[in-house]
Formats: structure tokens, sequence, C-alpha cells
């Protein structure tokens, strides 16, 4: 236990004598909290203790033990370790305090955890359904829930080999076995689905408050699923007073395909290429993030060899200049400046997925990092490449870039001042990466809690004061120069050696729990695994940051003008890929 | 001065537009439809638009370019043709979408598994690519390819490769992956040799304890 959290620990436990106790199992770092305690904990580790930044709830199904539980990391927004809390519930009557009113940021999750485990968050204002869709029945990240074309509890699947009769799951699959819906669902007298009509109520009710003294009607308005401006199917159900934006609820779950599930279902090795298809624009980030996990509850078996740290970096930042290419090039499709700027960004970007091909075998889903180390060296004739285009190109073309938007009158007047965030907002709603920073929070997981080696490297935290789009449109281009300069470090530096000590295919993890967390392009990225000294993890939760982030969305955007909501989402940078998981 | 920004963008846009033909001008009967000429549009000196334009154009793929496995057979002297797998199983195992499907046979009269799989599936539909299972089999016999243009009109047939269409011979691979060749092959052979002493010091004890057995 570090010191902080001793500290921590004699704090919490002089206050609150028998409600909070150390979490005895075996591996497990946090700390356990009476249900009936625990809003009045939360505000003391809060106000008191200054864990301000709630990054991520988590539910946990223990079948064995007829529990759930959730967890609860939190942080300090001036930087340094987790505090770790949980409370556990019986299965049959799962009903927590809800977190909402002390941090915002337990909005979504807390619906997630509702959505997918049915633990009731008593006091939260709007808990519906949030990734599956709303004539679901079940809970279907319980341990007990099988998913259609179920097979087994855990791969590998005992019919693949030594008598693999191939077949096609469409082909088993017959309507009703293995599928299961309310009851009477498929004939029903009228389409009416709840939870829509629970949305709208909801969204009335929020729009009810600002009308003002002349009552005018409201339009509601779907923007999305299918919108070129939403990038990927995602809705967001508008208020409209003329052309003001009074009310905003992000509707999301189209491409939800539970990752965590089937994460459940893999070994630990199989999880690492599915980590590729979350944020599918920055893989090697998704594989850096779950391989720390799982590298911690290794111990000395995760040891990492110096050169495949260095590597790790520098595909890590590559991802990040890549991605905040994208990121930009499409902020400015969204402000209607169509696919030249776009595609000045996006040219640099496909001279770095060269590389990633070159290196990793494919250019977006790269399946590169494994457990201590990464999966291969760099072929002869890819680092001069890479060399090139860090010492000379990329400077110089996110000069040009610059040159060529950040003056721009028509940028400026449609981004300045639009969809402010203050800092104290930015740390309540959870959000991460740019984001965060560009509301004038100088928080970035690789300084204020450093991974892998990114302490030996000098460079500076972006941050703007702002918090509007602008700021977070220029972020990106001061956090490329960043990673421009960590890439030149890294490079310069990289010590020959293995990348990679050994590479069994049946990893075994040792049991307990693990956080890992890093900073992704987007935001903070967390992986939270619980093992049960078995070759699948027990649990497996990916805190996505474009998710987390949609949570300040609303707040973005209500009092903005409606064309300005596109603008708001394009500087935000999602990818539906991580939001629905 | 308000204006200036815009101009100033649309300066860059227009140096962009003007360098991508003094390029295509420098590079004349260089840059298009030539090996030299893509190699070139994929370099750091690029300058202007460097589209590729496939399919009249194809980048070249680097050797650990990944697409869909096959398996691996060697021709012997006789012209017979030895299969590499061993149907151990293992990358069925580590495969993450469960896609590969292996039969295996025991020979009926010792009753031991046969080493050489009876049939071999993948379905090219769920293999997401990842490459495990040539990382992971212990007898080189399954690697990934780099054909990528496999567009069909069938879906359900033509998608679920067997043994048969997934064969290809061992030279085919030292072609589209000479480095790996290389460096596997060197270890094949070390094996091979071992294997070999072992067996010949396992038939020289055996002779050794015949010889003994016969002067009794
Ligand atoms: S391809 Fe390799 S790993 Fe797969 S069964 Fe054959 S020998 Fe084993
Ligand atoms: S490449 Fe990956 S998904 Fe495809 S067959 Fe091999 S192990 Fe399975």
């Amino acid at each position: 236990m570090t010191e902080e959290l001793v500290v921590t620990l004699s704090a919490l436990e002089t206050r609150f004598p028998d409600v909070v106790k150390k979490d005895e199992r075996k591996g497990y770092e946090g700390f356990l909290v009476d249900t009936k305690n625990l809003v009045e904990v939360a505000t003391v580790i809060r106000d008191e203790l200054g864990y301000d930044y709630l990054s991520s709830v988590t539910g946990v199904d223990y079948l064995e033990e007829e529990l759930l539980e959730v967890v609860y990391h939190f942080y300090r927004s001036t930087g340094g370790k987790s505090l770790v809390l949980s409370v556990q519930v019986p299965r049959k009557k799962a009903v927590v305090p809800s977190l909402y009113d002390l941090f915002i940021s337990a909005d979504f999750q807390e619906r997630e955890a509702w959505d997918l485990y049915g633990i009731k968050f008593e006091g939260h204002p709007d808990l519906r359904r949030i990734l599956m869709w709303e004539g679901f029945e079940g809970f279907p990240m319980r341990k007990d829930y099988q998913e259609a074309f179920f097979v087994e509890d855990q791969k590998p699947f005992a019919n693949r080999w030594p008598e693999g009769k191939v077949f096609r799951s469409e082909d088993e699959n017959q309507f009703g076995k293995n599928v299961q819906y309310p009851k009477g669902f498929d004939k029903p007298k009228k389409w009416d689905p709840e939870e829509e009509d629970l949305l709208y109520a909801g969204l009335q009710e929020l729009g009810k408050k600002d009308s003002g003294d002349l009552a005018t009607d409201h339009v509601v308005v779907n923007m999305g699923p299918q919108h070129p401006s939403t990038h990927g199917v995602f809705r967001m159900a508008v208020v409209l007073d003329g052309e003001r934006i009074v009310a905003l609820k992000p509707v999301m779950g189209y491409l939800h395909r539970n990752h965590e599930k089937i994460g459940e279902r893999n070994t630990y090795l199989h999880n690492i290429p599915f980590t590729d298809r979350l944020d599918y624009l920055s893989s090697m980030v998704n594989n850096h993030g779950y391989v720390l996990a799982v590298e911690k509850l290794l111990g000395k078996k995760g040891a990492v060899p110096e050169r495949a740290e260095y590597i790790r970096v520098i595909m890590s930042e590559l991802t990040r200049v890549s991605n905040h290419l994208w990121a930009i090039g499409f902020l400015l499709n969204d402000l209607g400046a169509f696919f030249t700027p776009s595609l000045y960004a996006i040219e640099e970007r496909e001279l770095i997925l060269d590389i990633f091909e070159a290196t990793t075998g494919a250019r977006m889903m790269n399946n590169y990092f494994r457990f201590g180390g990464v999966a291969r060296d760099f072929p002869p004739g890819v680092l001069e490449k890479l060399n090139s285009i860090v010492f000379e190109r990329l400077p110089r073309k996110v000069d040009e870039l610059d040159v060529y938007l950040t003056d721009n009158e028509v940028v400026a007047s449609r981004t300045k001042g639009v969809g402010v965030l203050s800092p104290e907002e930015a740390i309540a709603h959870g959000v991460g990466g740019p984001v965060l920073r560009a509301s004038g929070v100088p928080y970035d997981v690789r300084r204020a809690d450093p991974y892998s080696i990114y302490d030996r490297f000098d460079f500076d935290v972006a941050v703007r004061y702002h918090g509007d789009c602008y700021d977070r449109y220029i972020i990106r281009i001061d956090e490329i120069r960043q990673s421009l300069r960590i890439l030149q470090q890294a490079l310069k530096d990289i010590p020959e050696g293995p990348v990679l000590l050994k590479n069994p295919y049946n990893i075994r993890v040792p049991e307990g729990e693990s956080y890992g967390r890093v900073e992704a392009p987007k935001g903070e990225l967390g992986f939270y695994i619980v093992s049960d000294g078995t070759a699948n993890p027990y649990r497996y939760h990916v805190r996505a940051p474009s998710f987390v982030n949609l949570t300040a969305l609303e707040k973005m955007c209500v009092g903005q003008l409606v064309a300005d909501a596109v603008v708001v989402l394009g500087s935000i940078d999602i990818v539906l890929g991580e939001v629905d998981r | 001065m308000y204006g200036k920004g815009i101009f100033k963008g649309m300066w860059v846009t227009l140096k962009h537009f003007v360098a991508t033909f003094t390029d295509d001008f420098r590079m004349i009967g260089r840059k298009y439809n030539k090996a030299e000429g893509i190699e070139y549009r994929m370099s750091k000196d690029v300058k202007g638009i460097f589209s590729i334009q496939y399919p009249e154009e194809k980048m070249p793929v680097p050797e650990e370019f990944r697409f869909i496995p096959f398996l691996l057979y060697d021709t012997n002297e006789d012209g017979t043709e030895q299969i590499r797998c061993t149907s151990c199983g293992i990358c069925a195992k580590v495969c993450p979408p469960q896609c590969i499907w292996i039969e295996q046979t025991t020979n009926p009269d010792t009753g031991r598994p046969v080493p050489e799989p009876v049939e071999f599936f993948v379905d090219i539909d769920i293999c997401m690519n990842c490459g495990y299972c040539a990382e992971y089999c212990p007898f080189d016999a399954i690697k990934m390819d780099h054909d990528y243009e496999m567009a069909s009109f069938d879906r359900i047939d033509a998608h679920i490769f067997n043994k048969e269409k997934l064969l290809k011979p061992a030279e085919y691979y030292a072609e589209i992956r000479p480095l790996n060749w290389e460096r596997e092959e060197i270890i094949r052979k070390e094996k091979a040799e071992k294997k070999k002493a072992a067996e010949a010091a396992k038939a020289a004890r055996a002779a050794a304890k015949a010889e003994a057995a016969g002067a009794e």
C-alpha cells in the first residue's frame, strides 16, 4: 500500500469506525463500505480528502457469494494514485444509493451498471437502459445470463478441436431459442417502447425549466442515429426553443456488442485484439491499457524489457498524433469546411499507418502488444522511415496545419465561446483528455500517475483555459507537438535488446483485482480486471473515455444554437466503437 | 485585419494545389504506375496529393502484413506433399473468435492420434486477422497470407475455407515473407537435426541393448 493510501485509510477509519473496512480478499486493494453510508463516505472523500474525480463505476457479479458489487475509482484532480471503494449488495435486492448528486460523472456509468447488471441506483434522476435496446429483457452481464449463440462459458470451446465439425452459428439459431424477450414482445398490439416515452418525458421536464416569460412551444428533434455529423450511429434527442437548445439527451448503444461479456468468455490473450476494436482510431493505446492492467496482476512475470517499453511509448504517441490529426480534420468537416482540411490531416496519418502496417502487420487493428513486451521488433528499414517522418515531416506539417486553420476567422467565429465547460464542471462530469485540459485542468495520466516509462521524458502537459470548442481544437495541435517531443526523445534513446522474453499462449493470472489506466488520445482509458486465478478474466470492464466524456455533452450544448451541437460533438471527438462497446 | 487568417489558409491550399503539379512535372514518367513512384508517394518527401490509384496501382504490402491464414505443405524429394500441421490444436485454442475447426483422427490399430488433420476449417467471415494462429503454432504450419482481394458473390460456402483451400506450398511462404522464412528455417533445421541425433542415439542404445541381450 502506498503511503498516500495509508493516510487516507486512517483518516477514513477514524471518521467511520466499523463502516469503512480494508478489503481483505486476496489481491484486492480497496475499501469496503456499507451501502447505507456510501453517500456520507463519498462526501467526506470529495470534500475533505480531495478525491474530487470519480473516474469509474463498475458493477461486478459474484455469483457464488450471491452478491453484486459496485466498485468506484476515485482520483485527485491534482494527481496521484486511486482510492478504490466497493459496496456489496445481495443479488436479489440490488439497491445502491446513487452518487449522481456528488459526482455527475456517475450518470452514464450508473445507468450502464443498471442496464447490464440490474443494480438499482436510488436517487438517480434518469435511470434508464443506456446500451441495450428498450425492449430488452434481463441483465446481460450477470454471470448466469447466456447470450444468443451461446456455446460455453469460457473459451477455448471444446467443439473446435479435436472434433471440429464446422457449422455457422447463423444456421443454428432458431428464433426464440437462446434469445430472450419479454412476454408477448413479438406480438405487440402497438409498438410503444416505454423507455422512449421516458426519454421524451425527461426531456420535456428539462425543457420546462428554461422557458422564460413568454410561453413558447418547444420542438423535439432527433439528430441521428443516421446523421452525417454524429461520426457514427449516435442520436442526440434535443428540445428546441426556436433555434436554441433547451435540453438534450444523448442516446447510444446502436453499436453495442457487449464487449465486456465477450471479454469474460475470452482468455486473457484473446482480449488483446478485441481491445483494438474499442477505439479503432487508436488501437495500440487500447492494447497498452489492457496489458498494463494484466501485467499489474502478473507482477514479476509481467516485467517488460527496456526496448519494448520504448517501442510501446513510440507506438502510443504515434497513435495519439494520428488520432488528433483525424479529430482536427473531422472537426473542420463538422464546421462545414468539407474535406480539404480533413484530407490534409489524414494524408499525414496515412504515413503513420504505413509504419504501423510494416511493424505490426495491420494499419488499424494492430494487435501488437503482448503481456511482457510487444509482438516483434521493428523490421529493417522501418526505424529510418520513422525517424525521417518524426524529425522532418511531421513538425513541418503540424506548423502548416496551424497556419492553415488557427487564425481562420470563420473557424474562430464558429468555435470561440461555443460549448463552454468550466474547470469545476469538467471535473464533476469526469471528462478526460483534451476536453478536460482545454478547460484549464492540467490533468494528464502520463504525468499525474505515470505508467510505462513516461516519467523519463521531457514534455509539457498542454493546457488551455477557455473551455470552448476553439480551445478543444487548438489543444490537439499542442498535444501533437508534445507527442512529437516525446517521440524524438524516445527515438534517440531507444536501446537495443529483446522486446519480449516469453510468449506463452496459456498464461494464468494470479487472483486479485487491478485497474490499468493510460492517457488515451480521447481521455483516461481504464481497464478493470478481476482474476480468479483461471485462464479467463472473471470481470473485464472498460472505462471508455468517449463514453464518459459524453456525460458533459448536455452541459455544453444547452443554450447553444442547434447547429453548434454538431461542433460541440465534434470537439469532444467520440468514437462509437468505444462509446457503445 | 479581418480576413487575414482566411487568406493565409487559402495560400496554404494554393501551395498544396500547385505542389501537386510541380511534383508531377519534376517526376514526369516516374511518378505513376511505377514501383519507384509508389515508393516515392509513400515517403516523407512527397508533396501535394499523393493518392495511390487503386486498383490500377497497388501499394506494396510489407512483409509483416497479415490477412487470413493458410496452411503450409512441404514437397518431399519424391514429389509427395507433406502437410506440416500435426493437428495439435494450439491454433484453435488461441484463436480469439474461435473460427478454426480441426478434426483429428486416431489410428485404429494403435488408438493414438494421427499427426495430421483430417479436416481443417477457417471461417474467414469470422476471422479477425489477428495473426495469433501463425504466432503460436509450434510447427510453423499455419501462416498469415498477403492476398487481400477476396471479395466474392457467395457469402456462405465460399467463406468457409477447408483444408484443400487453405493449403499452399512452403515456397509461397518463402516468397511472401523472406526474412521470416530465413529466420524460421534455421530454427527448424536445428530442431530436425536434434531430433535426428536423438533418434540415432535411441537406435544405438536399442542396438547395444539387443547386443547385450544376445551375448548373455
Ligand atoms: S496449424 Fe499448427 S497449431 Fe494449428 S493444429 Fe496444426 S500444428 Fe497445431
Ligand atoms: S488470424 Fe486470428 S482470428 Fe484468424 S484464424 Fe488466426 S487466430 Fe483465428
